[in-house]
C-alpha cells in the first residue's frame, strides 16, 4: 500500500493505482483524452501531466504508478504550462468549427481548452485536413476533427473484440480509420461515438438533431434484451432524441448494444395512438369508452375457460400483474408468457435466472454455452464474458452451432444429447468441469424452447448437479433470456393456471374455436393468424404483428413512456422511469387495465402506481429489491428424460430487429441492410 | 492513409514455396504466442516477392499467417517508409537527401534524376523502369550523396556521375556498386593515408606523399 502526498494531501492507495486515480480518489481534477478507466493505457495525449518531486520534467499521471513516498503537484505554473503547451498543439490541426459540430457542448477537447487553450493560435502554416471515413450507418466521421487518443482503436479492439479500426501513417500523416473501407460490424460499435473525446466520431441517425442543453435527461433502464442495461433517455419536447448508457458496474458497466442506443426511432414510427375496433374486417378508430366497453362486453361474454391471455416481450411487471388479477379473479386459466413456447416454467427460482450474475462472470474459469449465441441475445453478457477472458485462465466450450463470439472457443460439437452424456459422466468434458475452480453454464432461451425444452432444462439441471456449479457459495446455472418481461413474468406466475392451456394449447384451442377471446398484452412474436375465429384483444404501442390481426386495439405505452419494473435475466428488479408521454390517447398499461376492470365492474384495488407497487412486493418480494439480485434457492426444475438428437438452432436471426420497437426502426433496418443481409446473403448463395 | 489511395492489385498472393520455407524459419526466430513478432520480415519478404511493392492481398496474406487482424499488418505496412504500398519502377532510386548528403550535393543528384529521367521525387517513369524517391538518412554519410538503387548503395555521387549511372541502367547494364568517383570504400580521395604498407601488399596505391 504505497503512501503518497498530492497537493499538500497525504493518503494511501491500492498497489497499482496509477497517479490520475489517486488524484480522482482526492477529487481532484485531471485533464485526460486518452485515458478512459475501461481501457488500456497508451499515455500518448499528455494531457494529463502532473509534477513530481525529483523528477526532472512533468509525468503522465494516467502511466505512473504511485510509488512509496511520492509527492505530486498537480496546481503548480509548470504543470500549467506543461499543460498548455499540450493543448496548443492538440489544437494545431483541430478545426474551429465547434459551432457546426455535434459534440459542441459535451465535448472534451471543448471543456479542457476553456482552462488550458490559448486565445488565439500561433500557428501559422497549413492545417491538415483528413479524408472522412465511412464506418457505416451508425457511426458519422470528420476526421479531420480527430486528435489521436486512439480511445477507438482501443474499444474496438479490447472491448468489442474486432480488430477493424487502427492507425496507419505515421507523423504529419497518421490517421485513424479501417484502412480498407469497412463498417465496424459489432454489435457495440455505438459506444464509440461515446468514447471519442471530441467531434470525430459521431452518431449518424442523431446527426444534427439537438445541443445537450437543450436535453431533458431521464435515467431508465432499457428493455430491448433481457439484460436490463441502464441508460439515460435525453428527450426534447416529447420526443426521444438519442439513449446513452448509465454506469452500472453490474450490469452493463458504461456500455450498451447499438439496439439500445439506436431503435429508439421506432418509437416513432407504427404507434398505436388511439384505440381502435375492426368492423367488416377493416379497423376504424374509437373511443376509449366504445373499446373499452366491447372488450368488457367480449370477456363477460365468454366463459373463463375460453378465455386466454398471452404477454409479450416488453411487458412491464405491474401491467402483468393487472392483467393476471383482472384475468385470475374471473377464473381465467390460460395465462402465458412464453411466447416463444419455451417450457421454462417457474417451478424454481433457479432455475431460470441468471444466478452468478453477470459481474459473477469475471469469477469464472469454464464456461459452458448451450444453444446460445450471447452475442445477439444479450450483448453485454458477451462483452463480459470477453473482459474475463482477457484476464485470462478461460475457457468457453461451446455445445450449438458454432458463431463468432469475440474470443476463442472450444467447440463440443451441437448433439443436444451431449447433454446427457456430460451429466451421467460419459463425455470427458464432465471431468473439466469438475475440475474447474469457478464453473458457469450459461442455457440459451431457444434450447427451452425446443420440443424437448423441459427435457433439455432438466439436463442442463443434472449437468449442474453433478460437476458442482451448484455450491454453497457459487451457482453457475445460468439461463440467458432474451425477453425483458420474461423473468418478470415468472416471477409473477404469468403462467398457466391448474387446468389452463398453455402457448400451443391456446392456439390449438382458437384454431377449433375452444378459445374465443384472447387478450394479447404486447404479444407479436407469434403467428397472430393462427388465432382462427377467436377475438383478439390487442394492447400495445406498436401496429406490428399482434395488432394486425386484432378486434380491439388498445394503445398502450413503450418502454420510454411509463414507470414500469423489468427484471432482468439475472433477476435484477428494475424501474423504467418515464421520459415522454404515451402517443395520442395512448395510457400506461396498467391503468388500461386498471380501466378495464372498472368496465367490467370489477375494480382492481389498486388506483396508484405506489399501491400497485405494494401489490407486486407482496405478490413477490423481489419487487420490493429494486436494483439488487436476491440469490435463489436451488430446487428442482425441468422434466428428466431423454434429449432428443435433434441440434440447437439458434433463435434469433437478426440482431437488430427482435421486438416491436426495432423492427419499426428505420435506423436499425439500415444495420439489417449493412450487418446481417450480406452475412445471410453469403451464407445462403442468394446474392447475384 | 487508406486503402482506396492505393492500386487494388491482385486479388490473391501467395508466398513460393521458397518463400514459404522462409518465412516458416523466420516464423520460428520468436517464442510460442509472439509470432506477430515476424511481421516486418514477411512483409519484407512479401515485397521482394511481388515486385518490390505490398499490395493489400500480400498484407492480408501475411495477417492470416500470422494470425493478427489485418488492419495491425496495415498499420505497420503503412508506418514504415520502406513498404512500398504503390508499384514502384524496376530501378528504384532512393536518393537520400538528409543533411550531410544534402551539403555534399544531393539536390545535384535529384536534379541529374530529374534531366535524365524527367521525373522528380516519388514519381515513375511512363515506362515503369525508374521510380525516384528521397529517403531519409541511408547510413552512408562517409560517402555522401548517396543513392540506394534497391539493395545496391551508388556513393560519392555529383550531376555528372548520377547522369551516367542512370545512362548504365537505361542500357541494361548493371553499373559498378561503390563509389563512382575512384575512391576505394571510404577510403580517402586518392588513396590511403594511413596503413600505406598493407596497401600497397593488396596493389593499391597510398596517398602520394608531400
Amino acid at each position: 500500500m504505497p503512501k503518497l502526498t498530492i497537493d499538500g494531501i497525504e493518503l494511501e492507495v491500492a498497489p497499482g493505482t496509477s497517479v490520475l486515480q489517486a488524484c480522482e480518489q482526492l477529487g481532484i481534477e485531471v485533464p485526460r483524452f486518452c485515458y478512459h478507466e475501461k481501457l488500456s493505457v497508451p499515455a500518448n495525449c499528455r494531457m494529463c501531466l502532473v509534477e513530481m518531486e525529483k523528477a526532472p520534467k512533468p509525468i503522465a499521471s494516467c502511466a505512473m504508478p504511485c510509488g512509496e513516498g511520492m509527492v505530486i503537484k498537480t496546481d503548480t505554473d509548470t504543470v500549467h504550462k506543461a499543460r498548455k503547451g499540450v493543448m496548443e498543439f492538440l489544437l494545431i490541426n483541430h478545426p474551429l468549427d465547434c459551432p457546426i459540430c455535434d459534440q459542441g457542448g459535451e465535448c472534451d477537447l471543448q471543456d479542457q481548452a476553456v482552462g488550458y487553450g490559448f486565445d488565439r493560435g500561433r500557428y501559422g502554416e497549413e492545417k491538415r485536413a483528413v479524408k472522412d471515413k465511412n464506418l457505416g450507418p451508425l457511426i458519422k466521421t470528420i476526421m479531420t476533427r480527430c486528435i489521436h487518443c486512439t480511445r477507438c482503436i482501443r474499444f474496438s479492439d479490447e472491448i468489442a473484440g474486432v480488430s477493424v479500426m487502427g492507425a496507419t501513417g505515421r507523423g504529419e500523416h497518421m490517421e485513424i480509420g479501417t484502412y480498407v473501407e469497412a463498417a465496424v460490424s459489432s454489435e457495440l460499435s455505438g459506444n464509440l461515438v461515446d468514447v471519442c473525446p471530441v467531434g470525430a466520431l459521431t452518431s449518424k441517425p442523431y446527426a444534427f438533431t439537438a445541443r445537450p442543453w437543450e436535453l431533458r435527461k431521464t435515467e431508465s433502464v432499457d428493455v430491448l434484451d433481457a439484460v436490463g442495461s441502464n441508460i439515460r433517455i435525453d428527450t426534447r419536447g416529447g420526443e426521444v432524441l438519442r439513449i446513452l448508457p448509465r454506469l452500472n458496474e453490474a450490469v452493463n458497466e458504461e456500455w450498451i448494444s447499438d439496439k439500445t442506443r439506436y431503435a429508439h426511432d421506432g418509437l416513432k414510427r407504427q404507434r398505436l395512438d388511439r384505440p381502435y375496433i375492426r368492423e367488416n374486417g377493416k379497423l376504424r378508430a374509437a373511443s376509449w369508452e366504445e373499446a373499452l366497453a366491447l372488450t368488457a362486453a367480449k370477456l363477460k361474454g365468454a366463459a373463463p375457460e375460453k378465455i386466454a391471455a398471452i404477454a409479450g416481450d416488453l411487458a412491464d411487471a405491474e401491467s402483468l400483474l393487472a392483467l393476471k388479477d383482472l384475468l385470475g379473479g374471473m377464473g381465467v386459466a390460460s395465462l402465458e408468457s412464453r411466447q416463444d413456447g419455451s417450457a421454462i416454467d417457474a417451478a424454481s427460482r433457479a432455475g431460470y435466472i441468471f444466478n452468478s450474475t453477470i459481474a459473477g462472470i469475471e469469477q469464472a474459469d469454464q464456461i459452458l454455452l448451450i444453444g446460445t449465441n450471447p452475442r445477439w441475445e444479450g450483448a453485454l453478457v458477451n462483452a463480459r464474458i470477453r473482459k474475463r477472458y482477457l484476464q485470462g485462465g478461460l475457457t468457453v466450450t461451446v455445445l450449438g452451432p458454432r458463431v463468432d463470439l469475440t474470443f476463442p472457443i472450444e467447440h463440443l460439437g451441437n448433439d443436444a444429447t451431449l447433454l446427457n452424456a456430460i451429466a451421467d459422466g460419459s463425455h470427458p468434458y464432465a471431468e473439466t468441469l469438475k475440475a474447474a475452480k469457478k464453473p458457469l453454464l450459461i442455457l440459451g432461451s431457444g434450447a427451452l424452447a425446443r420440443p424437448d425444452g423441459a427435457a433439455v432444462w432438466a439436463a442442463a439441471r443434472a449437468v449442474a448437479e453433478a460437476c458442482g456449479l451448484v455450491r454453497e457459495d457459487w451457482n453457475g446455472f445460468n439461463v440467458l433470456h432474451r425477453a425483458a418481461s420474461r423473468v418478470g413474468a415468472l416471477d409473477l406466475g404469468f403462467l398457466p393456471a391448474k387446468g389452463g392451456r398453455d402457448l400451443a394449447g391456446i392456439l390449438d384451442g382458437a384454431r377449433k374455436g375452444e378459445v374465443e377471446v384472447v387478450y394479447l398484452l404486447g404479444a407479436d412474436e407469434i403467428d397472430a393468424q393462427n388465432f382462427g375465429r377467436a377475438f383478439v384483444i390487442y394492447q400495445g404501442h406498436h401496429g406490428d404483428r399482434g395488432a394486425h390481426r386484432a378486434d380491439v386495439i388498445l394503445p398502450g405505452a413503450a418502454y420510454t413512456e411509463k414507470n414500469a419494473t423489468y427484471v432482468n435475466t439475472e433477476g435484477r428488479a428494475q424501474h423504467t422511469r418515464q421520459a415522454t408521454f404515451p402517443v395520442g390517447e395512448a395510457r400506461e398499461d396498467w391503468k388500461i387495465i386498471r380501466a378495464l376492470s372498472g368496465a367490467l365492474g370489477k375494480p382492481l384495488p389498486y388506483d396508484t402506481l405506489q399501491q400497485l407497487r405494494k401489490r407486486l412486493a407482496d405478490a413477490n418480494p423481489v419487487f420490493a429489491q429494486v436494483d439488487r439480485v436476491t440469490p435463489a434457492a436451488w430446487g428442482a426444475f425441468g422434466t428428466a428424460g431423454a434429449v432428443a438428437a435433434a441440434p440447437f438452432t439458434l433463435p434469433v436471426e437478426n440482431f437488430y430487429m427482435t421486438d416491436a420497437i426495432s423492427r419499426a426502426s428505420a435506423t436499425m433496418a439500415e444495420c439489417t441492410e449493412a450487418f446481417v443481409s450480406p452475412a445471410v446473403a453469403e451464407r445462403t448463395g442468394t446474392h447475384g | 492513409m487508406s486503402a482506396s489511395e492505393t492500386p487494388a492489385g491482385p486479388a490473391t498472393f501467395e508466398f513460393t514455396a521458397d518463400n514459404l520455407a522462409l518465412a516458416q524459419r523466420i516464423i520460428a526466430k520468436y517464442p510460442e504466442g509472439r509470432q506477430a513478432s515476424a511481421v516486418m520480415p514477411l512483409l519484407d519478404l512479401a515485397q521482394r516477392q511481388h515486385d518490390n511493392w505490398l499490395p493489400r492481398a500480400a498484407m492480408d496474406y501475411v495477417a492470416g499467417m500470422l494470425g493478427m487482424a489485418p488492419i495491425r499488418v496495415y498499420e505497420v505496412a503503412s508506418f514504415y517508409t520502406m513498404y512500398n504500398l504503390k508499384p514502384v519502377g524496376k530501378h528504384f532510386v532512393q536518393v537520400c537527401t538528409t543533411t550531410p548528403c544534402w551539403l555534399r550535393g544531393s539536390d545535384e543528384v535529384l536534379a541529374a534524376c530529374k534531366r535524365k529521367l524527367g521525373i522528380g521525387p516519388g514519381e515513375t517513369t511512363a515506362d515503369g523502369q525508374f521510380t525516384v524517391v528521397e529517403v531519409e538518412c541511408a547510413g552512408a554519410c562517409v560517402n555522401a550523396p548517396v543513392i540506394s538503387l534497391n539493395d545496391v548503395y551508388y556513393e560519392d555521387l555529383d550531376g555528372p556521375s548520377t547522369e551516367a549511372l542512370l545512362d548504365t541502367l537505361i542500357r541494361g547494364e548493371t553499373p559498378k556498386p561503390g563509389p563512382q568517383n575512384g575512391r576505394i570504400n571510404s577510403a580517402p580521395i586518392g588513396g590511403p593515408t594511413t596503413l600505406t604498407e598493407m596497401a600497397q601488399r593488396n596493389g593499391v596505391k597510398p596517398a602520394s606523399q608531400e
